[in-house]
C-alpha cells in the first residue's frame, strides 16, 4: 500500500506542477456548476407562470404533478445540465493520464520505476487513482455547491426535491467514479501509444462523445435521462470499465512497456 | 555462489533473436565489462538480468534468485543505472531519492538519501528541481538512487555515455569507491578505455559473446603480441633471416622496420636480435607494439560483421 500512495503523491506533485492540469482541476467543475447554476437563476421567476406549451411533453409525464409548469421548466432545464457533472469525471482523468503516462515515457522514468519491486497492478491502481480521485473529488464537490446553489436561487422544497433526486445522487457518487475509471483507462491506452501529451488528450477525449451525444439529445428533446437510462448506463459502464481493466492490466506488463509502447 | 549466472540465455522478439545462447558467470564483487555495438543486445540482456523481461529459453540466476520466478526478489537486491537517468525533472532531488527510497523499501529512507546526496556531492542542491541540473549532476542522483537499497549487485548500462570528460571521471571514480566496497558491478559501455580501466573482465558481445576474459588478456594472449625491430637500413634479407627461425607465422616488413607477431616475445626476442645481428643489421632500438583494447575489440566486430556477410578478408591490424 506504502508503494502506490508513494506513487499517487509523486503523481499529484508533478502533474499539478503543469498549469494547464491544474486549471483543468479547478476551472472545468467551476465553470459545469456555473452553467446550470445560471440557467436556474435565469429561470427563477418561471415558478408561477404557465409554460405547458414549452416542456417537451415525454419530460411533461415525468414532471411530478405538485409542480407547475413554470417549476417543471426550472427542473426540466436543471436536469438537462446535470449531464455536466458527469463530463468532469471524464475530462479531469484524461489530462492528469495523459501527462502522467506520456511523461514518463518522454522523460524516460518508466524503466527506472519499474526496476523497483513494484508489481505492475500496484503501478496500475496508483496511476489510476493519482487520475481518479482528482476527478471524482472534483465532481462531488461541485455538485454540492451546485445543490447548495440551487437552493439558494430557487428556495423551494418541491423542486429542489425535484431537481437533485436521489438518481442525481447517485448519479455523481456512483456513476461518476465509473466514468472517471473508463476514462483513466482508456487514456492510459492511447498514451501507450503516443509520445505527445497533447495528442493523447486529444485522442483521450473520444471517450466525451457519447456522454455529449446524451447530452445533445437531451436538449434537442429525443429522449430524457431518466432512472431506466442510468440504470442501463451503469451496467454498460461496469462491462466497460471490466474490459478496460482487462486491456489496461494486459498493456501495463513490465515486458509490454519496455518493448511495445512506442 | 556467483553473483550472477546465466546457462544459454536466449531473447528472440518475433523472429529477431537479440541475445543468442549466452552463458556466463560472475563472481561477487567483481567488475565485468560488457562491450559491443549499438543494437547488440547488451540493454536487453541488462533488463533479462534484472527481471524486466523474460528470456526465450535459457537460464538466470542473479544473487541466487531465478529469473522469471522470484523476480521481486531479484528487483529487491539489484541496483539499475539505465541508460537514461529518467529523473522526474518537476520535482527536487531529494523529492525523487524519496521516491524511489520508499518503492524499494528502505526502512531509513531520510537517511540513507541524505548519505546519498552529501556522498555524491548533491546536498547542497536537494531542494532545486532536477530539471534544472546538468547531465553529469542528474546521472550522480541516478547513480544515487541506485544504490539507495544498498544492492550488492549494481547493472549499469552506459554511465558515462553523454557526460563531459570531468563528469565521466567523477562517475568512474565513483564506481572505483563502489568497488572498494565489494560490490558487484555489470558495466555495459561503448567506452573502452573506461572498461580496461575499470573491468576484471571483458564479454565483447554481439548477439553472441564472442569473447571473455581479462583486459590484459584480452590484449595479448589471444591475438598474439606484437615485437617492433627498428633497423637502420631496409634489406629483404632480414625478413627471410627471420622467417627462416620458425618463431612465428606473422612477420610483416613496413619500412625499415619488422613486425614479429609472437607467443612469448621473452623467449624468442634473444634469438631474433641475434639473427639479425648476425644477417648484418644494425638494431636501433626494440619494442612492444602494444594493441589497445580498442584494436581488440573492433577486430572482434569487424570479423562478425564480416562472417555474417560470408567474407573471410582478415582486417588489417597493424598500426605502428
Amino acid at each position: 500500500m506504502k508503494k502506490v500512495t508513494t506513487i499517487i503523491r509523486k503523481e499529484w506533485a508533478e502533474v499539478f506542477k503543469k498549469k494547464l492540469i491544474l486549471s483543468t482541476v479547478i476551472f472545468l467543475p467551476l465553470m459545469f456548476t456555473a452553467i446550470p447554476l445560471a440557467m436556474l437563476f435565469f429561470a427563477r421567476d418561471a415558478g408561477s407562470s404557465d409554460l405547458t406549451s414549452d416542456i417537451p411533453p415525454q419530460f411533461l409525464q415525468s414532471c411530478q404533478s405538485d409542480l407547475s409548469s413554470g417549476e417543471c421548466v426550472q427542473v426540466m432545464m436543471g436536469n438537462q445540465f446535470m449531464i455536466l457533472f458527469m463530463m468532469i469525471p471524464l475530462i479531469i482523468p484524461v489530462n492528469i493520464a495523459a501527462y502522467s503516462i506520456v511523461g514518463e515515457k518522454t522523460t524516460r522514468s518508466l524503466e527506472p520505476l519499474l526496476a523497483t519491486p513494484i508489481t505492475t497492478i500496484e503501478l496500475l491502481i496508483a496511476k489510476n487513482l493519482a487520475a481518479v480521485i482528482p476527478a471524482v473529488l472534483a465532481t462531488w464537490l461541485a455538485f454540492i455547491v451546485y445543490v447548495v446553489g440551487a437552493w439558494v436561487i430557487i428556495q423551494s422544497p418541491n423542486v429542489m426535491a425535484a431537481l437533485v433526486k436521489p438518481s442525481w445522487w447517485f448519479v455523481v457518487i456512483i456513476v461518476g467514479p465509473l466514468l472517471a475509471i473508463l476514462s483513466v483507462n482508456f487514456s492510459i491506452m492511447v498514451s501507450s501509444r503516443v509520445n505527445d501529451p497533447r495528442v493523447a488528450e486529444q485522442l483521450s477525449a473520444v471517450v466525451i462523445l457519447p456522454l455529449l451525444a446524451i447530452f445533445i439529445g437531451q436538449i434537442a428533446g429525443l429522449f430524457l435521462v431518466n432512472q431506466q437510462l442510468i440504470l442501463i448506463m451503469t451496467i454498460v459502464l461496469i462491462l466497460i470499465d471490466s474490459l478496460m481493466i482487462y486491456f489496461a492490466v494486459r498493456l501495463f506488463q513490465r515486458e509490454t512497456i519496455l518493448t511495445r509502447w512506442k | 555462489m556467483a553473483a550472477i549466472e546465466t546457462y544459454h540465455l536466449t531473447k528472440k522478439f518475433d523472429q529477431t533473436v537479440a541475445v543468442d545462447d549466452l552463458s556466463i558467470q560472475i563472481d561477487r564483487g567483481e567488475v565485468f565489462g560488457f562491450l559491443g555495438p549499438n543494437g547488440a543486445g547488451k540493454t536487453t540482456t541488462i533488463r533479462m538480468l534484472t527481471s524486466l523481461i523474460g528470456p526465450t529459453s535459457g537460464r538466470a540466476v542473479v544473487n541466487g534468485y531465478t529469473v522469471g520466478e522470484e523476480n521481486r526478489s531479484i528487483r529487491r537486491s539489484v541496483g539499475i543505472l539505465t541508460e537514461t537517468p529518467g529523473m522526474y525533472d518537476n520535482l527536487s532531488a531529494e523529492y525523487n531519492l524519496r521516491v524511489y527510497g520508499n518503492l524499494y523499501e528502505v526502512k531509513d529512507v531520510q537517511g540513507q538519501v541524505e548519505k546519498y546526496l552529501r556522498l555524491l556531492g548533491l546536498w547542497e542542491r536537494r531542494n532545486d528541481e532536477v530539471g534544472t541540473f546538468s547531465k553529469g549532476m542528474k546521472q550522480k542522483l541516478a547513480i544515487a538512487r541506485a544504490l539507495l537499497h544498498e544492492p550488492s549487485i549494481l547493472f549499469l548500462d552506459e554511465p558515462t555515455a553523454a557526460l563531459d570528460p570531468e563528469a565521466a571521471r567523477l562517475v568512474r571514480d565513483f564506481i572505483v569507491f563502489l568497488r572498494e566496497e565489494g560490490r558487484t558491478f555489470f558495466l555495459s559501455t561503448h567506452n573502452l578505455n573506461e572498461a580496461d580501466r575499470l573491468c576484471d573482465r571483458i564479454a565483447v558481445f554481439k548477439t553472441q559473446l564472442l569473447v571473455l576474459d581479462t583486459p590484459a588478456k584480452l590484449r595479448s594472449q589471444a591475438f598474439g603480441r606484437k615485437v617492433v625491430f627498428h633497423l637502420r637500413t631496409n634489406d629483404p634479407k632480414y625478413l627471410e633471416a627471420i622467417n627462416a627461425l620458425h618463431v612465428s607465422s606473422d612477420v610483416q616488413q613496413v619500412e625499415n622496420k619488422i613486425v614479429v607477431t609472437l607467443e612469448n616475445p621473452e623467449q624468442n626476442n634473444p634469438f631474433i636480435i641475434q639473427t639479425l645481428v648476425n644477417a648484418g643489421a644494425e638494431i636501433q632500438f626494440v619494442g612492444e607494439l602494444r594493441r589497445s583494447l580498442e584494436d581488440v575489440y573492433l577486430q572482434l566486430v569487424q570479423n562478425t560483421s564480416n562472417d555474417e556477410h560470408h567474407s573471410r578478408s582478415k582486417p588489417n591490424d597493424f598500426v605502428d
